[in-house]
């Protein structure tokens, strides 16, 4: 189970989608698909480096692991507040320009590129497990 | 992430944009976008063709900028986007509120 962990911080984003695509490139994905595996993880990064520690430092995990039956499974942990961010509301993606939020919309993303996307919390942990399929 | 001043045409700025979009280049973006507003430039052809990854964050700093170039009475027109660019521009409906042309030469015709 290979594991990365960092501090939750926006410095550390470039290191932590690295670390992702190494191993879903050895996972075997396409070029295309591992962008969509580097998108749904930047914005789950980004959730918890802007919301989870608020006033104060704290640490992400990130764990990837390939399982023939079921594809690559990216696990993403912190301790901040119990938060589940599937239960953010979808954006209104047919809204007019002056309207538009971006509010939602990396959640939107996660949801969609992502074949599953599961919310647990476990002790003080909150931990979004995304899994992607092999073609 | 890269942004070339590519030159003037038809009063357009023509700049591309290689690279990557994501919450950390996407700032540098938006401030270079700004500092050529600043000079008086408010019509913007944006050519992605090299652009090969966008997060939220990207989208973020291109509505911004283009809210803004709307206010000044000015445009951002985007062109020749491909792969997962294209297709977060799809799922996200940006394709609907911001021109999108298939080639910078395209763009021209209609600007």
């Amino acid at each position: 189970m290979p594991e990365i962990k960092s501090t939750a911080k926006i410095e550390h984003l470039q290191r932590l989608i690295e670390f992702v695509a190494g191993h879903a490139e050895k996972a075997g994905f396409n070029a295309k698909r591992m962008n969509e595996i580097e998108l749904a993880a930047e914005e789950a990064l980004v959730n918890i480096f802007k919301y989870a520690y608020p006033g104060m430092d704290g640490d992400v995990v990130l764990d990837c692991r390939s399982e023939n039956e079921v594809g690559f499974i990216l696990e993403i942990s912190d301790n901040g507040a119990p938060f589940n961010i599937l239960e953010v509301p979808d954006p209104d993606v047919t809204a007019e320009i002056s309207d538009r939020e971006i509010g939602g919309l990396g959640v939107f993303f996660i949801k969609k590129m992502a074949d599953e996307a599961r919310y647990r919390r476990k002790g003080s942990y909150n931990i979004l497990t995304l899994i992607f399929r092999k073609e | 992430m890269n942004i070339i001043n590519t030159g003037k045409e038809k009063d357009c700025l023509i700049v591309r944009v290689e690279g990557r979009m994501d919450a950390v280049s996407t700032p540098e973006f938006e401030q270079t976008l700004g500092g050529w507003i600043d000079e008086g430039d408010i019509r913007f052809i944006v050519d992605l063709a090299g652009l090969d990854y966008i997060s939220s964050a990207g989208l973020r700093g291109i509505l911004t900028s283009v809210k803004r170039l709307k206010a000044a009475g000015g445009q951002m027109v985007l062109t020749s986007l491909h792969g997962t660019v294209k297709e977060v521009f799809e799922i996200s409906g940006f394709n609907t509120i911001i021109p999108i042309f298939e080639s910078v030469k395209d763009a021209l015709q209609e600007m």
